[in-house]
């Protein structure tokens, strides 16, 4: 299939199915998309909106329903055959390879790549492309030299450049900048007034109007109804997304900081690729405290969350906990000094999915006692101990044995906060505490880092999720390139300053005296 | 019509049970092919084979004597691949331990009792295993180097190794020749029951063995420990175990136990250091097999091994009656190793057709 | 100086089913999937290549069928490790176990029989008469030649055509290949048969031109030092011609060494003692230089997987 030939009007979704064991992703969607218009598709996480957008771009097949391309019924089996119709998606997850360069992963799978030499014509394309629609981006960098605004204009590139009329973007704008955010709006309305589709995932109410435009809001697998930005307030639309009044009136009860348990002198640390990610930085944190720490992924956060924790080496400076040095200590001994740590990835990094809920409860304390005695380990009081937590933080779960993969994602969470927070609570590290979570979740772990603040606490809380940082932190620190663009009062500072700080070229000190650099 | 593989929930036991036991027939099934290769009949070929094995009392004698160096070998490989360490080299600890056995059989043997000479190179036969699979996992913890390929070579170190000794500095005096070291002494060997090559003291300590490394597996520390490690080194690291004290200890009851299996042969079967196929007629690779099919269970692995014991001793049959080179076996082997993982495909999926 | 061309020549000799061996397996784990069979697929080839070599007199019709039987064995492997998605490193055992067992089984009545035709030296005209360089690179027999030819092909095919990029890019992001309409599965089929044809290939070596005639278990381990020469290689066919002449050299070594009184059994264990003290040299380069396997190696795709 070559460019420009596919010719796009319309598609259309008719009683979508998809079940996953234990879940109904879809259930029954319909849905239409015209040529040359911008649809939102809005709704929380676990709403089944990626199912969707994964069936429409053949990763997954429906149990039942159909799809029409121009009218005409279609079977889109695979990415492939989706391309062909048109189609193209960029992922929230970016789709590349790492260690190869632009070029090779724009070549990858297009048509009309040369057999010899494959990049040499892609390159000088990709430069044509970058120029007209400005997605500039070198064809020559590895991706993983690129930042993840950079990394999504290639993958904007890729969809373009296999001709793809209707492009899906899922939740574009977790990974970027305000500022970037806004550019990649531009080149949204851009595209649409060349006459292409966008399909634009999000679960967030204020990129519904900043795009304008038809709005189908989805939740927990139904379409709830299908309207525009001219015709819904946004309390009607938060309303159809959660099915409830708006949530989040989290109070905050004043916590006056107690003192220093926290203290971060000087410190450097690598990368894997062994490049210097967190830069001299320095700061504290008092006892019923949050500092959240805002920025992009992937300019220094999971390597300082790893070093205060013990799980990366810290090349230069100190880490001050209770006024013990602890840097470079293992996370054995740094956790036995009362260092909770909520990680990313919670899957990955959190559980031995494998492993029933009882094992996985004592993940971090299996070795103490009461769980342990002289090398054995006393599973009867292990289990009485998860029982407990399953009652005290409502984890769902249909037994103790059960295999914690089988969980869903909030519980899982809820399992590891658990842990963490009911025996170590003077220190709380949470990265990304609530990523990927639905609503009922999201609120039950924002109000038990609230709840552990009024303990006494003091807790770091890495988030992309500006809300989230401006709502919980008592200060907000901005991450950029391994250091700190400054630390503000989230109560005094505009989301447009964060974003510039994000960006890295406004630098602010605490007492708000703001100068451009 | 579309095909599509999708992920099972729960699988019940009898489900689970019925797929292993399918698995395993098919495998045999197809393994009369090879008897097909060469014109045999394949009904004739199992029933001597099952006379051989299970079917006639010397048989059985002779497939419990082979399933007690494999189910020592297999104990100690649960052990590591709980943990994700692929010790392939079970063979060289083997023939290490029986090495360290025989110098203390033949220097300490003669000048003293039974109880303690015996005793002394089961630890020192421990001791050697434990100690060639502690070489692999340093080299994997401190270097980072493939397991795999480590154990491999040292096999091949441990094989030649073993010939060295038992063609050059140790051959014996008195063996005619023969790449043998002396017999040991009296108080060097291990009674068997009578009529057989079964000797108590290492079905006892096999038996034992597995009763252990289920305890250790499911109710210690360490067992924990390697299971984490196991099932999610990330999670293993984030929990703060140690690594590379946990590998450490893997490897040393890994090695340790297929030493044990060494000094169970040359002390209760040879009697003497041999050639390196002799004493073991690769134990070290079909105990990787009785491992999978035992699906990592140490209980299980009893009755896996005795299965395998058979398989061995089939080997002989068909060498003797049938005029098939012993390697045969090895092709056996391997498709049982795979129909194990077709089975666990069958139990962790389920096939979809729709039109 | 006779004596340091025959050394060398030899060297070329024992270095070329290594050379083999390892540029098939480079290709296998380009695409992700880690096939440790070789040393059965070897071995395999070996007795397919000498038996119809033996039967019908033609070398060619030897050598196509060791590949070919290579290559069919290989697909077991390709069958469990992408279809059932099971367990690589299980699975490239029992390939290894099977190939040696099926060897052990075809080869038992070929014990001592002579090959009467093989693949023997062909000097190529000219440059087999420069001194020195001559006899040892350029008085070979053809498959050396083809050897040398196919490691750099396929280095070209990897780096430097759309093929290359496809098969690179299924064995780091099999995900993302997925999602731009890659047929994984069928990538990773073809580079695993493609291995197994050159074990094969390496097995057929064996028998047809290093050492015409069969004997049980004459792959040695050379199918496990292949896998460490991948290593070795860093994945890239080129350095595999100076990491499988390298161990051609090791190999050719305990034949020399052998007169000074060093028993033989000491000298067998050269090879193996050398090849962990080069992955120990390897591993210390990659940690230097970040470089590492292709990042989905041994690890199942699964399509559509949340």
């Amino acid at each position: 299939m070559e460019l420009d030939n596919i010719e796009f009007k319309s598609l259309e979704l008719k009683d979508i199915y998809k079940e996953f064991p234990g879940v109904v992703a879809n259930n029954k969607i319909s849905l239409k998309i015209n040529a040359g218009e911008i649809h939102a598709l809005l709704g929380e996480n676990g709403a089944g909106k990626t199912t969707l957008m994964n069936i429409i771009y053949g990763i997954y097949q429906p149990d039942d329903g159909e799809i029409f391309i121009n009218g005409r019924k279609v079977f889109i089996d695979s990415p492939r055959t989706a391309m062909n119709y048109g189609i193209g998606m960029v992922h929230q997850h970016f789709m590349l390879v790492e260690n190869h360069s632009v070029a090779e992963n724009v070549a990858l799978g297009l048509n009309r790549t040369k057999f010899l030499n494959p990049t040499e014509d892609i390159a000088k394309e990709i430069e044509r492309y970058s120029n007209e629609i400005g997605l500039h981006v070198n064809p020559d960098a590895k991706i993983w030299q690129l930042s993840a605004g950079e990394q999504q204009r290639v993958e904007i590139l890729k969809a373009l450049m296999r001709g793809a009329k209707l492009l899906i973007l899922d939740e574009p704008t977790s990974v970027l900048t305000p500022q970037e955010a806004t550019e990649l709006f531009k080149t949204v309305k851009k595209l649409v007034a060349n006459g292409h589709s966008v399909i634009f995932i999000t679960h967030k109410l204020e990129e519904v109007y900043e795009l304008g435009g038809i709005v189908t809001v989805l939740r927990q697998g139904k379409v709830i109804g299908t309207t525009t930005t001219k015709d819904a307030t946004k309390e009607e639309l938060a309303k159809m997304m959660v099915g409830r009044e708006i949530i989040f009136n989290l109070e905050k009860e004043k916590v006056e900081p107690g003192e220093v348990v926290v203290k971060v002198e000087n410190i450097d640390v690598l990368s894997d690729k062994g490049i210097k990610a967190v830069k001299n930085l320095s700061f504290e944190i008092r006892k019923g405290e949050i500092l959240g720490i805002a920025g992009v992924s992937g300019n220094g956060q999971k390597e300082l969350v790893e070093a205060l924790t013990g799980l990366r080496r810290v090349e230069k400076g100190k880490v001050i906990i209770n006024n013990k040095e602890i840097q470079n200590r293992g996370a054995r001994e740094i956790g036995e000094m009362g260092v909770a740590h909520i990680p990313e990835e919670r899957i990955k990094y959190g559980i031995v999915p494998n492993f029933p809920v009882y094992e996985n409860a004592v993940l971090r304390d299996y070795y103490k006692e009461p769980f342990s005695n002289r090398g054995f380990l006393n599973y009867k009081t292990i289990k009485d101990f998860t029982i407990k937590l399953v009652k005290d933080f409502s984890i769902a779960t249909p037994s103790i044995e059960t295999k914690t993969k089988l969980l869903s994602g909030g519980n899982i969470q809820k399992l590891i906060l658990a842990r963490e927070t009911t025996t170590k609570s003077n220190f709380i590290v949470a990265a990304h505490p609530t990523y990927g979570l639905d609503i009922a979740a999201t609120e039950y772990i924002r109000k038990l880092l609230l709840k552990k603040r009024k303990e006494g606490s003091a807790i770091l809380l890495v988030s992309e999720d500006l809300e989230e940082i401006l709502q919980l932190s008592d200060r907000v620190a901005v991450m950029f390139m391994g250091e700190f663009m400054g630390i503000v009062d989230p109560k005094k500072v505009s989301i447009e300053e964060i974003g510039l700080m994000m960006a890295g070229s406004l630098r602010k000190q605490e007492e708000n005296n703001a100068h451009l650099n | 019509m579309h095909i599509s593989i999708e992920k099972r929930g729960y699988v019940s036991k009898k489900y689970y049970t019925s797929v292993y036991l399918i698995s395993i027939f098919v495998a045999v099934i197809l393994s009369s092919f090879i008897f097909l290769l060469r014109g045999i009949n394949p009904f004739y070929a199992f029933s001597k084979i099952f006379q051989g094995s299970f079917g006639s009392p010397f048989g059985l004698k002779e497939t419990i004597a082979k399933a007690i160096p494999l189910l020592l070998i297999t104990e100690g490989l649960i052990v590591a691949f709980k943990g994700k360490f692929w010790n392939i080299g079970a063979n060289g600890q083997l023939l290490v331990g029986a090495t360290f056995a025989t110098w203390i059989a033949l220097n300490f043997g003669p000048y003293h009792s039974s109880i303690s000479t015996i005793t002394i190179m089961f630890l020192v036969g421990f001791l050697g295993g434990a100690l060639f699979g502690l070489i692999p996992a340093l080299l994997k913890v401190k270097l980072g180097i493939n397991e795999i390929i480590s154990t491999l070579m040292l096999n091949y170190i441990a094989e030649d190794f073993v010939e060295y000794l038992v063609y050059g500095p140790w051959k014996g005096k008195t063996q005619y020749g023969f790449p043998y070291t002396d017999n040991f002494p009296q108080s060097a060997t291990l009674a068997q029951i009578p009529g057989t090559r079964i000797s108590y003291i290492t079905l006892i300590i096999a038996l034992l063995s597995a009763v252990l490394i289920y305890l250790f597996i499911e109710k210690t520390k360490y067992g924990y420990e390697i299971k984490v490690t196991g099932e999610n080194p990330h999670a293993a690291r984030y929990s703060g175990i140690d690594f590379v004290k946990i590998t450490i200890i893997m490897m040393l009851i890994s090695g340790g136990l297929a030493g044990i299996a060494g000094v169970g042969e040359v002390a209760g079967i040879h009697r003497h250091l041999t050639y390196p196929a002799q004493i073991s007629s690769g134990y070290g690779y079909t105990a990787i097999i009785v491992a999978w099919l035992a699906q990592l269970n140490p209980i299980l692995a009893i009755v896996s091994a005795v299965f395998f014991g058979g398989i061995l001793v089939g080997g002989d049959v068909i060498q003797t009656s049938l005029g098939f080179p012993f390697s045969t076996i090895n092709a056996f082997n391997g498709l049982i190793l795979i129909f194990v993982m077709v089975g666990n495909f069958f139990t962790e999926y389920k096939i979809k057709i729709r039109r | 100086m006779d004596l340091i061309i025959s050394i060398l020549q030899r060297t070329m000799v024992a270095g070329t089913p290594l050379l083999l061996g390892t540029i098939g397996e480079i290709i296998t784990e380009r695409s992700g999937i880690l096939n440790l069979g070789i040393e059965g697929m070897m071995a395999l080839g070996a007795i397919i290549g000498f038996s119809v070599t033996y039967i019908t007199k033609n070398p060619t019709l030897g050598l196509i069928a060791a590949i070919l039987s290579g290559g069919i064995l290989s697909l077991l492997h390709a069958f469990v490790s992408i279809t059932i998605r099971g367990i690589q490193t299980l699975s490239g055992l029992a390939i290894a176990m099977i190939g040696i067992g099926l060897a052990g089984m075809l080869g038992k009545s070929y014990i001592g029989a002579p090959l009467s035709v093989r693949f023997s030296e062909v000097a190529i005209p000219g440059l087999s008469k420069i001194p020195f360089i001559g006899p040892i690179l350029f008085n070979r027999d053809p498959l050396f030649y083809i050897g040398i030819i196919l490691a750099v092909v396929s280095w070209f095919i990897l780096f430097k055509t759309r093929w290359g990029i496809i098969i690179r890019s299924v064995g780091e992001n099999p995900k993302a290949s997925d999602a731009l309409g890659i047929n994984v599965s069928l990538v990773r089929y073809l580079s695993t048969f493609i291995g197994g044809c050159f074990a094969g290939f390496a097995g057929a070596y064996l028998t047809l031109a290093y050492m015409p005639s069969w004997i049980e278990g004459m792959t040695g381990g050379r199918g496990w030092i292949v896998i460490a020469l991948t290593i070795f290689a860093q994945w890239d066919p080129l350095r595999a011609i100076l990491g499988a002449y390298l161990f051609g050299g090791v190999d050719v070594l305990q034949y020399i060494l052998q007169p000074l009184g060093i028993p033989v059994p000491i000298l067998k264990m050269t090879p193996y003692f050398v090849t962990i003290i080069v992955l120990i040299i390897t591993a210390r380069e990659v940690m230097r230089k970040h470089l590492g396997a292709p990042k989905s190696l041994g690890e199942p795709f699964i399509k559509g997987e949340k």
